[in-house]
Formats: C-alpha cells, sequence, structure tokens
C-alpha cells in the first residue's frame, strides 16, 4: 500500500522564551490510499495544528510532511501551492462555501483556479455533486441550501478532480446527529473509492468510522486503535435475555 | 431486552407459530440479539401459564401450535412499555470503580488508565459502525439499535473524557500520586459505587 500521506517526526512551536508553546511533538503518522484515519484528541491537544500542516497550510517547525512521496520541504513554494489545488482537498467544520457562487461554482473553483478549461471543470464539479447527491441543487446558493447540503457540496469540492488526500477538521460540528453520520458515510465512501483522508473530531461517535483512531494529548501521539474486527464477536456475545 | 414482551407485541399483531416468533424477533433486532427456538418455546409456555398467551388448538406438539395473545397479555404489554427502566439506584459500575481504585494505588498513571479503557471503548464503536455502516439503508430496526449502543458507549467515552480533564486539573498529580489528592473518607460517589 502506498503513504499517501506521511508525518516523520513533525513538531510545531509557536512562539518562543517564556511563550513558546509546543503544539506537537515528534508526531509521526501515515495515512494509505483507501483509508479514513480520525484524530482524536481535547481541545489544545493539536489536533487542527497536526491537519494544517499535513494540508500544507502551515510549515512545521521540525520534521518532514510527504504527500504522494513528495516531501514538501524539498519543492518551491509555487510547487505546494499547484499540490494544495491538486493533491488536497479540505472540508472545514462552517463549510467555507462563497455566498456569491452557487454550488457548482463552488465545487469548480479550485479547478478553475488550477487552469482547467471551463467545460471540463463544470462536468467534474457534476460528477462530484452527483457522487454527494446534491447535483439537483448545482444552481442554488449556500443559503438557499440546508446544512446537510452545504457540507456536501464542501465535500464535493473537496474530492472534485484527482484529489487523493481529503483532510477534515470537525466536517460534523454544526450538524445534528443524522446529518453528521451522513457527512461520515460520505467522507468514508470517498476514501473508499481510493483517497486517504484524515479527519480530526473529539467526537467519538465521528471517529468511529473511521478504519484507524489516534489519539493525541498535548501534541503527541500517545495511542491508537487496533484494525478493527468484523461484528461478528459483539453478534457472538450478544444475549438477548 | 424482555423476550417475553417482545414475543407479546409480536403476537399483537396477529396469531404466530413458535419458528416465525423467532425469525421476526431476530430480523427486527437487526440480528444482534440471536434467540434460540428453544427460548422462544420456553418462554410462551411461560407466557402461556400466566394467561398472556393462548394456543389456538390447545395440546399438541409445540411447533404445530399457533400462538395469539391474550386481552391479559395485552394490559400486560402495554403497562411493561409505559414503565421506565431501572435507572436508580445507578448499577455498579464496573468502569468507575476500576478508576476510582486506580487513584488510590501509587505508581498508576491514571491518564494511561483512562486511555486504555477509551481506546477499548472506541474499538467496540467502531464494531457496531461498521454493523451499520455495512447494513441495508432500510432496515431501521438495526440502525436503532447500533444507535443505543453507540449513544450508550459514547457517554463511556465522553465520562473518561471528563475524568481526565478533571484529574488535569488536581495540583500536580503525578503517577500514582493521586491517591493522596483523594479523601481517605469515603465520598458520596465511591459509597454509591460500593
Amino acid at each position: 500500500m502506498t503513504n499517501v500521506l506521511e508525518l516523520r517526526q513533525v513538531s510545531k512551536i509557536y512562539g518562543s522564551g517564556p511563550t513558546e508553546v509546543h503544539a506537537l511533538s515528534d508526531v509521526n503518522l501515515s495515512v494509505e490510499r483507501g483509508e479514513l484515519v480520525a484524530v482524536m484528541g481535547p481541545s489544545g491537544s493539536g489536533k487542527s495544528t497536526l491537519l494544517t500542516i499535513a494540508g500544507s497550510l502551515e510549515d512545521p517547525s521540525k520534521g518532514h510532511v510527504l504527500v504522494n512521496g513528495v516531501d514538501l520541504a524539498r519543492i518551491s513554494r509555487s510547487d505546494r501551492a499547484r499540490m494544495r489545488r491538486r493533491s488536497i482537498g479540505y472540508v472545514f467544520q462552517d463549510f467555507n462555501l462563497i455566498p456569491g457562487l452557487t454550488a457548482l461554482e463552488n465545487v469548480t473553483l479550485p479547478l478553475e483556479l488550477d487552469g482547467a478549461r471551463a467545460r471540463a471543470a463544470r462536468s467534474a464539479g457534476l460528477r462530484a455533486l452527483e457522487a454527494l447527491d446534491v447535483a439537483d441543487y448545482a444552481d442554488r446558493y449556500p443559503d438557499e441550501l440546508s446544512g446537510g447540503q452545504r457540507q456536501r457540496v464542501a465535500i464535493a469540492r473537496a474530492i472534485v478532480g484527482k484529489r487523493g488526500l481529503l483532510l477534515a477538521d470537525e466536517p460534523t460540528g454544526a450538524l445534528d446527529s443524522l446529518n453528521s453520520e451522513g457527512v461520515m458515510r460520505l467522507l468514508r465512501a470517498a476514501t473508499q473509492r481510493g483517497v486517504a483522508g484524515v479527519v480530526v473530531t473529539h467526537e467519538a461517535q465521528l471517529a468511529s468510522w473511521a478504519d484507524r483512531v489516534v489519539f493525541l494529548r498535548d501534541g503527541r501521539v500517545v495511542d491508537q486503535t487496533a484494525a478493527p474486527s468484523g461484528p461478528e464477536s459483539l453478534l457472538a456475545a450478544a444475549d438477548p435475555r | 431486552m424482555s423476550v417475553p414482551h417482545a414475543l407479546l407485541a409480536l403476537l399483537s399483531e396477529g396469531p404466530k407459530y413458535g419458528l416465525r416468533l423467532q425469525t421476526e424477533f431476530e430480523s427486527r433486532t437487526g440480528e444482534v440479539w440471536p434467540l434460540n427456538v428453544g427460548q422462544v418455546y420456553t418462554t410462551l409456555q411461560r407466557l402461556e401459564r400466566d394467561g398472556f398467551v393462548e394456543a389456538d388448538d390447545g395440546e399438541g406438539e409445540r411447533s404445530r401450535r399457533r400462538y395469539r395473545i391474550t386481552s391479559a397479555g395485552a394490559r400486560e404489554l402495554a403497562g411493561w412499555l409505559r414503565t421506565p427502566p431501572e435507572l436508580v439506584p445507578p448499577p455498579r459500575d464496573e468502569l468507575v470503580i476500576k478508576v476510582l481504585v486506580a487513584l488510590q494505588i501509587p505508581e498508576i498513571d491514571i491518564h494511561e488508565i483512562l486511555q486504555v479503557h477509551r481506546r477499548h471503548v472506541i474499538e467496540v464503536m467502531q464494531r457496531y459502525t461498521r454493523i451499520k455502516a455495512d447494513a441495508k439503508e432500510d432496515d431501521v430496526p438495526l440502525a436503532l439499535v447500533a444507535d443505543a449502543e453507540l449513544f450508550r458507549l459514547e457517554a463511556i467515552v465522553r465520562w473518561l473524557d471528563a475524568a481526565d480533564v478533571r484529574l488535569k486539573q488536581l495540583p500536580s498529580v503525578p503517577a500514582g500520586g493521586a491517591a493522596s489528592q483523594v479523601s481517605p473518607e469515603p465520598t458520596r460517589a465511591t459509597e454509591v459505587s460500593q
């Protein structure tokens, strides 16, 4: 299996001297193609920092980040920007859709910024919206959509084109429990189609949709779940009396 | 899960044979709670003795008997549905006891103990989520059963998280030193657990 994302001994330090804060310390994390990993931890544990560094939105103070085997520190700023546009999709808690653009325009924007022709971008955008079951809302503006529909559009934007890495920061924070489940089903389906996914969350139910859960405490990876066993063991242990 | 009342509920739809009751019970609980046919017949026997069900054709081979709910059975079912489950006093919670005991033992890192249990609970949650993810979309009973377990387990994780934060707020809790932070007198919480 190929690692789409690899963090090697990554540390992030903010400030210096007495105000120095170690947001991440020696974090190692690999995510394979087709794998959904949840990063769980309390507020201030470094979850969001980990995600912004993994997504090349921020540089680590120490260590290396590799996306598709490419060390981000060894490529130019413009190549990193291109990698962000082409290979990495982001899903945020508050959707981050642009209000003046329709659902379809929001989805095609990263492709057009990357130089795709309008017609090609449109058909890729529609395919992504169809995969998320919101193609009917392609011409609606974000404020004409429900919270669940907006997050579906945001996920479509994150997977449009040939992105191999999907990063989601508390992607269901603004949704009720059934809509949250819907979003996790979609993220799981996206990774099963061959994307590597990382979701950071403090909610156990959301984390339980992942193939692997990594626990972060005070900027360090302290533990992770074993490979999930099948449901048979649960059924065998069940006692109806 | 009360098997007698579940059978009464199935019979409230109309008369049924034991074998059919077994398959319907399993399919409607998402097959999370397997039930053998012997248990169905033993339960039907007890329900018949108590006057809550009756067989169509009196005596005979048990697999050939068709059962139906009596009016007393319907009253029993209606009463049971409205009876709150036992919530107070709380069950003796093994996990709470373990954490309280760990606090008393020198050289134990309580946060490590909490994490061991957090990981285990989440691994069980992953298995229930997988059941739900693999189920047909219209299998509502299975989703309800899995949700019930997931919400129950999530509550345990939230308690572990809250315990972690509370214990971090204690002034300098060294590994195993938490014992000194805990009152030697039994608190209300420990009394409840005991």
